[in-house]
């Protein structure tokens, strides 16, 4: 992007800061800084995820070795590579979860994650839900973390996933690809800018797939920027905007089509 | 599945608020009772545990009501330190199955209505236990109080609190090493030892009416408010540790 350009935006973001600022205390407002953060007003064209030079190290051991990319709004992204390549570190590593050895992670403008956390949703392949609680309760609770009232937003989403918000079964009895879907649910709970989804089609059927990756193109339409990590890439073919692929801790090319770049093919 | 109904979220703002601090707290506090009413995991172990210690102890020594009153502090604090010490590890097994935790790292929900919703969380559940086992400690040692006994609930509660804040605050850290299990009461006991023996001589001066228990009493507030300011500084640190 032009350094201009950028420029520019950032004094855009500052003066809009101030002037909220003074809004709030003007109209006598509790002013609560994380309530009222604006990030950077982004337009289609602006990465809302910029890595640079990112390295992470497990002791000796470095998952990522400089990592820089930019990503842009509104785009569906899928993120490929063998075992170990490295992709899990890096959504977790987006997803706050994992703190960079070094290098810089900006999201929606911001470089800590606490300051966008309510825009980013993130699905591990764990199911990240109580065994115990079905999935009502599990959303319920989870949205009051985020401060959402009412129990309306758990069935909607727990609707939009294909699943029934009145099921009292609990998710410890769920089949692998119901669980995966309440998994997905819980991610949209908070209506997210960006969806970070590590291994979201893993044991689930081909159809609940399909169904799953339809699921997300359409969000992607809305205006959602959405990363897929996952090893069936085949099933985002024609769903997803660009493939990145991942070996040895890094990108090491960015396609448009299903089809490895050069060093891999 | 309907991509439209997640688009168009009902009352989700864009920009949400940081949600209240105590309501997080509260909702933390009510979904592990309610997990624990449904497992039941920690309260069997506990109960079943101090039950054994109550028994096999009464048994051994066969104490007369003088002696009694001598061992009974040390006995019943013994007893509930370690039966607590099966509830402080439950409480983040839970968490840590399925990587619920990471769910609420990513979350906007501050570590410290997550820490206390805990901790109060291990309070209730050793109450709850001392509660169903002071009677048989009564029953099997023929105890009876010569000193002021309305002190002894204070007691309890200044005590229980000292174990489950400290335990609670422990259990969190040793979460990611390989052996928690061992590792808690390693981290846990030594740190434990003034709020212990002022339980302790505090029980034994209550029920021989030898000696004042107010020092005793004074030490576990000042012990309570120093850690459990401690835990709350710390705690974000231990959550996010990796």
């Amino acid at each position: 992007m032009d350094n201009t350009l950028r420029l520019d935006k950032r004094v855009v973001f500052w003066v809009k800061s101030v002037s909220d600022l003074s809004h709030a205390c003007a109209s006598g407002l509790e002013f609560n800084t994380f309530a009222n953060y604006n990030p950077i007003d982004l337009t289609d064209q602006s990465p809302v995820i910029a890595v640079t030079d990112l390295i992470k190290q497990f002791g000796r051991f470095a998952a990522l070795r400089g990592v820089s990319a930019e990503f842009e709004g509104g785009k569906f992204y899928a993120i490929l590579g063998d075992n170990g390549a490295g992709k899990t570190t890096l959504l977790r590593t987006l997803a706050g979860l994992n703190h960079p050895s070094s290098g810089k992670v900006t999201i929606l403008g911001a470089d800590k994650f606490h300051d966008i956390c309510h825009q980013v949703g993130y699905m591990a392949h764990p199911s990240l839900l109580y065994d115990e609680m079905s999935g009502m309760e599990n959303l319920a609770y989870f949205a009051q973390l985020y401060g959402i009232a009412g129990s309306s937003r758990c069935a909607e989403v727990i609707s939009s996933v294909g699943l029934d918000p009145e099921l009292t079964r609990p998710v410890g009895q769920y089949s692998q690809g119901m669980r995966q879907r309440m998994s997905l649910a819980r991610a949209l709970l908070n209506d997210p800018k960006i969806l970070l989804l590590d291994e979201p089609f893993s044991n689930v059927d081909i159809h609940s797939a399909a169904d799953m990756v339809r699921l997300l193109a359409g969000l992607r339409d809305q205006g959602k920027t959405i990363f897929v990590v996952t090893h069936q890439a085949s099933l985002l073919e024609g769903a997803a905007d660009e493939f990145v692929w991942m070996a040895e801790g890094k990108i090491v090319g960015r396609t448009n089509e299903l089809r490895p770049p050069e060093p891999l093919a | 599945m309907n991509p439209t109904a997640t688009s168009k979220a009902s009352g989700v703002a864009p920009n949400a608020a940081a949600p209240p601090a105590r309501g997080i707290t509260r909702a933390t506090l009510l979904k592990d009772l309610r997990l624990e009413w449904r497992s039941k995991d920690a309260i069997n172990s506990m109960l079943f545990f101090s039950l054994l210690v109550v028994v096999v102890f009464s048994f051994s020594f066969d104490p007369s009501a003088e002696e009694s009153r001598q061992i009974a502090g040390g006995l019943i604090w013994v007893a509930f330190l370690f039966a607590s010490v099966v509830a402080l590890n439950q409480t983040w097994a839970r968490e840590i199955r399925n990587q619920v935790l990471d769910a609420y790292r990513v979350s906007p929900a501050p570590p410290n209505s997550l820490f206390l919703a805990k901790a109060l969380g291990n309070f209730v559940f050793v109450a709850v236990l001392e509660t169903l086992m002071t009677p048989l400690f009564i029953a099997f040692y023929r105890l009876r109080a010569l000193g002021p006994a309305w002190q002894l609930p204070i007691v309890a509660a200044l005590g229980t609190w000292a174990l489950v804040v400290n335990g609670t605050f422990f259990a969190a850290m040793s979460l990611r090493t390989r052996s928690r299990e061992i590792m808690l009461p390693l981290l846990l006991f030594p740190i434990s030892i003034p709020a212990i023996l002022a339980m302790v001589q505090a029980t034994t001066a209550i029920l021989t009416d030898e000696s004042s228990a107010r020092f005793w009493i004074v030490l576990l507030v000042s012990y309570d408010l120093v850690f459990t300011t401690s835990c709350l500084l710390l705690f974000e640190t231990i959550l996010n540790a990796e």
